[in-house]
């Protein structure tokens, strides 16, 4: 509490509840106004307001302050500093806003506005509102405020500003401070390492292979030490030596681990038990000097319990954080981070149960620690555990950061017997954790690299929920789901609905100059995950005995009952990779294939028959005998002549969808004549491809289709167009209308460089379909193509249908960045999940 | 759409009376226009020997679907269901009966100012409708026609003839031939009986629906031997298919972008009729053990998981002593079902505070549905592919951890004792697996050890000598405190 009477600076920590302590016209809420965003402050008498129509009804005061403490409540937990706008003179006031301090682990700060009472009198006469207030009023919270002026830190307040009198209360300024623990601004990269424990060898072995020579790495990489330091080992003062001469040099952070924290209270010689391998250190540190005692004592004193690092992104504690605790402040966040959390019960070991908070982990940072010997270092949920046992007999480990590189060194030699043996931490074994239904309900959206938060409404996420739980794949073998696409804009062209022209002409406005269309294959959407063999699937993906990867629908459900039929149509998908060398070209041992199985009829056999058949049943049922009848009428002299005709035409259409629904359907005889044809190559080991442009996509799976002799692929044929070249666009038209005329679907155009901003930055649709003439019969009904008919449907409204397209695209893309990530598996499927929900929005079927 | 009506005649009784009879000039086509299309009326044949009427009715298609809708984002539940390709231009149904009444409303009623003494009387009569849409197929249209005095000739259509492995068509050629009945009759039969003979997605909705039925049902309905069914057709459908409308759209969208029938997703409960379904023994017994189960450990706060429409909550609900009922289903319609049964907006509110239904998947864990005393999962792990049931052990042995798990399944020895049943068929379209005795007692086993339960087995209905119950149980316990201790150190 520096500075002169005129300019004091206060300083107030980013991330705290700032409680304004002062008699009412003391100027609590012209200070306010003056320091903290308007935002930040909540006056009592605002809530009076809110909840009683008049600030200052007093018989309001509890649910103003109930209001007060929920809004207090619900900004510290979203990590905002807030004022607390109240007089705050009585010490039961302020041990509710201490309590709500802590209960957020945010610091309690409080300012207090110490003014002459006289001051206040006369500034609440100068208001109408609060001139009628007896003068006993003012004198009991001044009464009230000297009498806790002292108390104030004892209450729990960690730091008081005390302003005396008005000069003073208008010459400060307040000094925003970061708190100990926020790094964000540091982005390493850093090298970060597990614990130690007196394993000077090893950590000299770790730092050389690391890059460090003498404490330093030559490209200025950063090494943070997760804390456990000392104890067990041979030689806890040489690492303390290293560790302190890096952090002294600024070439390392470190935080404490729970062995620092006792050797601390034992430097500063408090009572404690030599156990768990203090009494090594302690022997150790015999020959050291008091000097060095010293400096160990102020280091252990100064650390600072947990770090949050690049942006945000990594935090590195010594015992595991949760997520709401990450960058607060609070004895409990202390413990937290050194200790961890533990179920109160202990194992046939003694050694405490420890809660695993790994298992409910949820949050964006990755968290980095140490505490609990594991064989290997992997990760769970965004977070990863570097302890390896060096001091018994493991290996000392190291995470490259943002890398994501383990390097590790054995040990030497079991330097300390373990009370328990080293084992996993995973829950669920090696089947990986579960999915929590919090993972995908609840959640109201996700982030998505490409277009921000996409929201994902209740009942869409419910209907999904049950699609996902009662039809599909298992969620770790369904890293994707394809999004819908939109239709090309509604054609003026006589007799069409669709044509490649309003496609060609939506693109170049976009600013897309070169497109490719792709043929629509005649069949059912299917995503194809490819392992190189079962093991590949169990170390990839988790799922041990026997799949080598899935073949599933836009829904994610499986496409063959049977999984020894999805077995064998892997089996030749693989066949050709080998043969086409994809494994080797591609890096990998996985593919995601975006692809279409045909015949339709295969999948879809059920809608083909209860819905296009019968309609061609009962239509060439109804005809004939309609048509005799009305010739004989007709022959009779009556006048059905129009009638006629127009029914002829009926007939005419209703045999032209017959037609048209026939070209899906073949009769299969196992795989026989069973055909898929991939289009896209969504993602291999440690990438997505999404973004890699067609025309080698396309190149991609030629080679893989050539090299297929089993029959099963069929390729994908296509045409580029430049969509600025009036000469090019005519010929897409002339392919388009060759193609369906003889029956084809349609095709797909899309940006050759496959993701594609417009001018403005926003993303261009990913594909635009048009589909054919014929085949849109199956759609909008046989007589669709009647001109009056297709008046009335060219009113459709594609916004929807758009907007759905490119929000379902952006989660797609997520889905196979977190893949490609190595995320953990509940963030690839809030992605696919969000995808299965989208599809359940109300947009017309038909687009 | 399209029917004939014929009759024959002599010099006395002049075919062509048929234009007097139904108030249509044999010598002109007449237009009418009607609530869903326009009909006409013409005659191919008309003579003295035989005359033959024709009733065509054109729909629009797209205004039958744009109907009620909203723009674009096909807000109004029709949307979903209706579809632009669709048998309604082509196939009878209730559109052809209201076209039917409207068109000839006279001859409906019988009466005929101008031959009064041939309407009153039977006269021979040929009825052809070349496509009626039948669920039931031609037994059905059989049953419903044959009791009335009519010869029916009813022949299935084929699907398409280019694929016969695809077999018949819903659809049926219809040939009515009688003597003995008035035009009256024969029209009231049509127009009651076509609708029930669709029973599909009905396209009008009038609050005087009975009063019509008895109207046209009169003199023959009470009688019918299957008057039971048409009225159930006729009446009963309608609004409960409005309101699953309503409730499954979400499904009905997930189901057409797999091309695929809501029907195949959404099959966790079945269709659901007004009337209470009686209870099977066997399901009646299932509960009891299940009561009976949770009663010897004194279990107060019980998860029901898999609740289906709620039929064990309501048993739980009547026993005090479980004091906090959760019941758990993934499909939002069973639940929606449950909660109507159980009347959980009228309940007191004491009543109303110990039960709770909530949406939830089994195959994912649930911190709702931690520290229970028991739960049960009443043949549900049979509806889960074999796969996924790692993923509920999990959940509930690993996860939730309720003292004690009831699980129910059955025992698919048993079947051959179902004589419905046919060999190598499972109890119901959705069980992915049904387990022998044998096969239960290692999975139930494994779980059990996995999990620190352990697992005793029990019979549920009569424990056939040979083959066993057809409900095969699994009881878990687990003991609380050493068990946790393992527990959490093997997690």
């Amino acid at each position: 509490m520096s500075g002169t009477p005129t300019g004091r600076s206060l300083p107030v920590t980013d991330l705290s509840l700032v409680v304004l302590v002062g008699a009412t016209g003391s100027g609590k809420s012209t200070f306010a106004r003056k320091h903290f965003a308007p935002t930040e402050v909540i006056s009592s008498d605002f809530c009076r307001g809110l909840v009683a129509d008049d600030e200052n009804d007093q018989s309001a005061t509890g649910d103003a302050f109930d209001v007060l403490h929920y809004i207090a409540g619900k900004r510290l937990a979203a990590g905002r500093r807030t004022v607390v706008d109240a007089t705050s003179v009585q010490p039961d006031a302020r041990r509710q806003l201490i309590e709500l301090a802590k209960k957020y682990d945010v610091l309690p700060i409080a300012i207090v506005l110490d003014v002459p009472e006289e001051v206040c009198a006369e500034r609440n006469a100068a208001r109408p509102d609060r001139a009628g207030m007896p003068r006993r009023v003012i004198q009991r919270h001044t009464r009230e405020l000297r009498r806790s002026l002292k108390h104030l830190e004892r209450e729990g307040f960690r730091k008081v500003h005390v302003l005396r009198g008005v000069a003073e209360v208008e010459g400060a300024t307040i000094v925003t401070e970061k708190r100990y623990n926020d790094l964000t601004h540091l982005t390493g990269p850093f090298d970060i390492i597990g614990d130690i424990h007196g394993c000077s060898a090893e950590l000299e072995s770790l730092l050389a292979k690391l890059g460090y020579h003498d404490g330093v790495h030559a490209e200025g990489r950063t090494a943070v030490f997760v804390g456990d330091l000392v104890d067990r080992g041979p030689d806890s003062p040489a690492v303390l030596r290293r560790v302190m001469g890096m952090v002294a040099a600024g070439t390392a952070l470190c935080v404490p681990g729970n062995h620092e924290n006792k050797f601390g209270r034992y430097l500063k010689g408090r009572t404690v038990q030599y156990t768990h391998g203090l009494a090594e250190t302690v022997a150790q540190m015999e020959g050291e000097s008091e000097e060095f005692k010293d400096e160990v004592r102020r280091f252990v004193d100064g650390l600072v319990s947990h770090y949050v690092l690049d942006g945000g992104r990594l935090v590195v504690c010594h015992a595991g954080l949760p997520e709401k605790y990450h960058g607060r402040t609070s004895g409990r966040v202390r413990s937290h981070a050194l200790y961890g959390e533990t179920t109160g019960e202990t194992d046939e070991f003694g050694l405490p149960v420890r809660y695993p908070w790994a298992e409910d982990y949820r949050g964006r940072a990755a968290v980095v620690y140490g505490h609990t010997p594991v064989p290997e270092a992997t990760w769970l949920n965004n977070t990863i555990c570097l302890d390896t046992g060096a001091v018994f007999g493991g290996k000392l480990t190291a995470l490259r950061w943002p890398e994501r590189e383990i390097v590790d060194v054995p040990a030497e030699r079991t330097w300390y017997e373990p009370v328990r043996p080293l084992r996993v931490d995973a829950p669920g074994g090696q089947d990986g954790r579960p999915l929590d239904l919090a993972d995908v309900t609840g959640r109201g959206g996700v982030e998505t690299r490409y277009l921000g938060r996409v929201a994902v409404r209740e009942e869409n996420a419910a209907a999904a929920l049950e699609v996902m739980s009662r039809f599909a794949v298992d969620p770790r073998l369904l890293p994707y789901l394809p999004p819908t696409m939109a239709p090309t804009p509604t054609s003026r062209e006589e007799g069409y609905l669709e044509h490649p022209a309003e496609a060609f002409a939506q693109y170049a406005r976009d600013g897309v100059g070169r497109v490719v269309c792709e043929e629509k294959h005649m069949g059912s959407r299917a995503v194809a995950l490819v392992c190189r063999d079962a093991a590949t699937t169990a170390k990839r993906f988790g799922v041990g005995e026997g799949p080598t990867g899935a073949l599933y629908t836009r829904t994610g459900r499986p496409f063959f009952d049977d999984g020894a039929v999805t077995e064998e149509i892997l089996e030749r998908l693989r066949a050709a990779v080998t043969e086409a060398d994809l494994w080797e070209r591609l890096d990998t041992d996985w593919l995601l294939l975006d692809a279409e199985l045909m015949p339709w009829s295969l999948k879809s056999q059920g809608l083909l028959r209860r819905q296009y058949a019968a309609v061609g049943a009962a239509s060439g049922a109804v005809f004939p005998p309609a048509l005799a009848a009305l010739e004989a009428a007709g022959a009779r002299g009556a006048d059905v002549s129009a009638l006629l005709a127009r029914q002829r035409e009926r007939a005419a259409d209703a045999a032209a969808f017959t037609d048209a629904y026939r070209r899906y359907c073949w009769t299969t005889d196992g795989l026989e004549g069973v055909r898929l044809a991939p289009f896209q190559v969504l993602a291999v080991r440690g990438r997505s491809l999404a973004a890699l442009p067609h025309d080698e996509q396309l190149a991609l799976l030629d080679r893989l289709v050539e090299h297929d002799t089993s029959g099963l692929l069929q390729t994908t044929r296509r045409l580029y167009v430049d969509t600025g070249d009036p000469e090019s666009v005519r010929s897409g038209i002339d392919w388009w209308l060759e193609m369906t005329g003889r029956g084809g679907e349609g095709m797909v155009v899309k940006p050759l460089g496959a993701l594609v901003r417009d001018g403005q930055g926003r993303p261009v649709q990913p594909g635009i379909k048009c589909r054919g003439r014929e085949y849109l019969r199956i759609i909008y009904g046989p007589e669709y193509t009647r001109p009056d008919n297709l008046a009335r449907l060219r009113g459709r409204f594609l916004n929807h249908k758009r907007s759905l397209a490119l929000r379902e695209y952006a989660l797609g893309l997520e889905a196979l960045d977190r893949l490609a990530d190595g995320e953990p598996l509940w963030r690839v499927h809030e992605a696919v999940f969000g995808v299965l929900a989208l599809e359940s929005e109300p947009v017309d079927p038909r687009l | 759409m399209f029917l004939t009506i014929s009759t024959r005649g002599t010099a006395a009784t002049p075919a062509t009376d048929l234009g007097f009879l139904l108030h249509k000039n044999p010598g002109n086509a007449q237009t009418f226009s009607t609530s869903h299309g326009t009909a006409h009326v013409f005659y191919p044949e008309a003579e003295v020997g035989r005359c033959t009427a024709a009733l065509l009715l054109e729909v629009d298609p797209i205004a039958l679907i744009r109907r009620g809708k909203g723009k674009g984002r096909g807000g109004a539940p029709d949307a979903a269901l209706g579809q632009y390709v669709n048998d309604r231009p082509y196939a009878a149904s209730s559109l052809l009966a209201v076209a039917l009444s409207t068109v000839f409303s006279t001859a409906l009623r019988g009466v005929c100012k101008a031959r009064p003494e041939r309407a009153a009387a039977s006269l021979p009569l040929r009825i052809e409708v070349p496509a009626v849409a039948a669920k039931g197929g031609p037994d059905l249209v059989r049953a419903l026609f044959a009791p009335l005095g009519w010869d029916v000739t009813a022949e299935p259509v084929a699907l398409d003839p280019q694929f016969p492995g695809w077999g018949d068509s819903r659809y049926v050629r219809l040939v009515l031939e009688s003597e003995r009945l008035t035009l009256a009759e024969a029209l009231r039969h049509l127009y009651v009986l076509l609708p029930v003979l669709d029973d599909a997605k009905h396209y009008w909705v009038s609050p005087d629906e009975v009063d019509k039925l008895l109207r046209a049902g009169e003199g023959w309905l009470p009688g019918h031997p299957e008057h039971r069914l048409i009225t159930n057709r006729y009446l009963s459908r309608r609004w409960s298919l409005t309101r699953q409308a309503i409730e499954r759209l979400e499904l009905v969208r997930l189901a057409e972008t797999d091309d695929s029938e809501v029907e195949d997703i959404d099959n966790a409960v079945e269709a659901e009729t007004e009337a209470e379904p009686r209870p099977t023994p066997l399901a009646v017994q299932r509960r009891e053990a299940i009561l009976a189960g949770l009663r010897e450990t004194g279990a107060a706060r019980v998860l029901d998981l898999g609740c289906g429409e709620g039929h064990l909550v309501r048993e739980l609900l009547r026993d005090a002593r479980f004091t906090e009922i959760t019941a758990v289903d993934v499909s939002a319609r069973a639940l929606a079902i449950a909660a109507r049964r159980l009347k959980l907006d009228r309940m007191g509110e004491r009543q109303a505070s110990r039960v709770r239904l909530l949406q939830g998947s089994l195959t994912y864990t649930d911190k709702r549905l931690t520290g229970y005393d028991a739960a049960v999962l009443s043949e549900v792990i049979e509806h889960l592919d074999l796969p996924r049931l790692p993923a509920l052990e999990y959940a509930v042995f690993g996860a939730a951890r309720p003292r004690r798990v009831l699980v129910t399944t059955p025992n698919v020895e048993y079947n051959v004792r179902w004589e419905t049943l046919p060999a190598g068929h499972v109890r119901h379209g959705d069980h992915r697996f049904e387990w022998t005795r044998a096969e239960f007692a290692v999975w139930a086993a494994a779980v059990a050890e996995r999990y620190g339960y352990t697992v005793e087995f029990r019979p549920v209905g009569p424990d056939d000598p040979e083959v066993g119950p057809p409900t095969q149980m699994a009881v878990f316990h687990r003991d609380t405190t050493e068990q946790d201790k393992k527990e959490a150190k093997a997690a």
